[in-house]
């Protein structure tokens, strides 16, 4: 049940370790699904610069992280990996922080790789019964696919992936757009460009879907 | 579309064992952590929650490692518990996998904690578990207060308003005991959880007392909570969770399937 279709690659990945979270259930999930691949989580800007994919994770706050992906150059190594065709996952934070800007913390800016900006879901937000809506968005929603994308091969259209995060992103262009979910509003799950893949959601943490999709990360030449 | 209501299997550990006993008394071995943990991935739970509740220092290398070995075979949230008093505790928990810690005793006893915890690794992976007792008798307004070491030492703080000024501190969910009904069977106390879910903005965790699956409904739809944790009713296969989530879609219950 937890074992997704067809077989992992086996190139080397890079995990890019700036301090914020846990990185190991990313690894092992990877481990798990391409037990060939060599998986790094790496802080090493050679390192990154060599593997043949990467991952750019991130949990916590927004100013947090930006502080230490510039002060350690990865604004730097995710600019070059872009550049250089290779295929990139961001996941979470790692999202975010490609975006052009978040509201979070009083307002930072962020690496505007992708056009688009991070915003708050809100405080006493009510539910159409009266209830509260809580923030964090936190546990299982489902993803409309709005682009056939080789990440979402093997996945059922409206998955259900696990979530937890207080901003959401709100993108520059709609045809990045890859997967949509709702939380009080519309935002985009995920958005892809090229060799670049993001998503909102923690696809380690999201079961037999998220294992396909890491798994599909694994083999794709990153073209979308 | 809709965010689905959360089935969360606790494996209570002592010493290496998942146990469960009624009010913390009368202990059942419900076997290996990581086995038990591997089982409920694959029913398909939502989350686990591990509780540490030996958690004396020695024991807590065991703990580490058994974190280990679960977060690298099951790949659902794992929430981590049981005597977290520093960072450093935290920071171990989460490098080993973990995706949220929660904390009890440590925040009564200094509520800065989970202000210093949030602010470092972030909201989302504080939870903040409440133990509650009614205090109140039976003509009177209810009123809850949170106790502490398994429920024997009073401390004389109302639930509800600790839920909210633990939230305001930053906790990103709250796990709420009933230690009138843990280990009881007999129902969620949904006075004390529909009390607590209406005043916290953050996702609330109903837990304490459930002997079937209409409880699990009760605790989402009267008790207005955002996820359920279970033990017993799983552990000794009266129920599965496919059934529960079953159960619970029919009687109108968003779950994941």
């Amino acid at each position: 049940m937890t074992t997704p279709t067809g077989a992992g690659g086996s190139d080397s990945i890079a995990v890019i370790d700036y301090g914020m979270g846990n990185l190991h259930s990313v690894a092992s999930a990877l481990a798990h699904v391409a037990p060939r691949a060599r998986v790094r989580i790496t802080a090493e800007r050679d390192e990154i610069a060599a593997a043949d994919r990467i991952i750019f994770p991130g949990v916590g706050a927004i100013r947090d992280c930006m502080g230490e992906i510039r002060r350690l150059g990865f604004d730097t190594a995710v600019g070059d990996a872009v550049a250089a065709g290779k295929p990139i996952l961001a996941i979470c934070v790692g999202l975010q922080a490609l975006m052009q800007h978040s509201e979070e913390n009083g307002g930072v800016d962020c690496l505007g790789i992708l056009p688009g900006r991070v915003r708050f879901f809100g405080r006493d937000l009510r539910a159409a019964d009266g209830r509260h809506l809580k923030v964090p968005h936190m546990g299982w929603n489902q993803v409309e696919q709005t682009l056939d994308h080789p990440l979402w091969h093997g996945i059922a259209q409206h998955s259900r992936f696990y979530f937890v995060h207080s901003y959401y992103v709100e993108a520059g262009d709609a045809s990045q757009v890859a997967g949509r979910c709702h939380y009080h509003c519309d935002f985009a799950a995920a958005l892809a460009r090229d060799n670049l893949f993001a998503v909102q959601f923690h696809p380690e943490k999201s079961h037999t879907a998220g294992l396909q999709l890491l798994q599909n990360f694994t083999t794709w030449q990153g073209q979308c | 579309m809709a965010l689905a209501k959360r089935i969360i299997p606790c494996l209570d550990v002592d010493r290496g064992r998942v146990v469960k006993g009624v009010q913390f008394v009368d202990i059942r071995d419900a076997g290996d952590p990581v086995e038990v943990a591997q089982r409920y991935n694959e029913q398909g739970a939502d989350e686990i929650t591990f509780l540490d509740i030996t958690a004396s220092h020695e024991e807590r290398d065991t703990t580490v490692h058994t974190v280990e070995k679960i977060a690298s075979e099951v790949f659902i949230p794992l929430t981590v518990g049981g005597g977290i008093r520093t960072l450093e505790d935290i920071r171990r928990l989460l490098n080993a996998g973990a995706d949220k810690v929660s904390i009890n005793s440590a925040a009564v006893k200094e509520p800065e904690f989970v202000k210093a915890a949030a602010d470092r690794f972030g909201a989302q992976c504080i939870v903040v578990a409440i133990d509650a007792k009614q205090v109140s008798g039976p003509e009177s307004a209810p009123r809850w207060e949170i106790f502490t070491h398994g429920g024997r030492q009073p401390t004389g703080i109302d639930a509800v308003a600790w839920a909210a000024r633990m939230a305001d501190y930053g906790a990103g969910e709250i796990l709420l005991t009933s230690m009138d009904r843990d280990g009881t069977k007999n129902g969620f106390d949904l006075g004390v959880t529909r009390a607590v879910s209406d005043a916290v903005p953050v996702p609330v965790i109903a837990s304490g007392g459930v002997g079937n699956l209409q409880h699990l409904v009760d605790g989402i739809i009267d008790g207005r909570a955002d996820a359920v944790l279970a033990a017993s009713i799983f552990h000794f296969g009266e129920y599965s969770v496919p059934q529960a989530k079953h159960y619970m879609r029919e009687r109108g219950v968003e779950v994941r399937l």
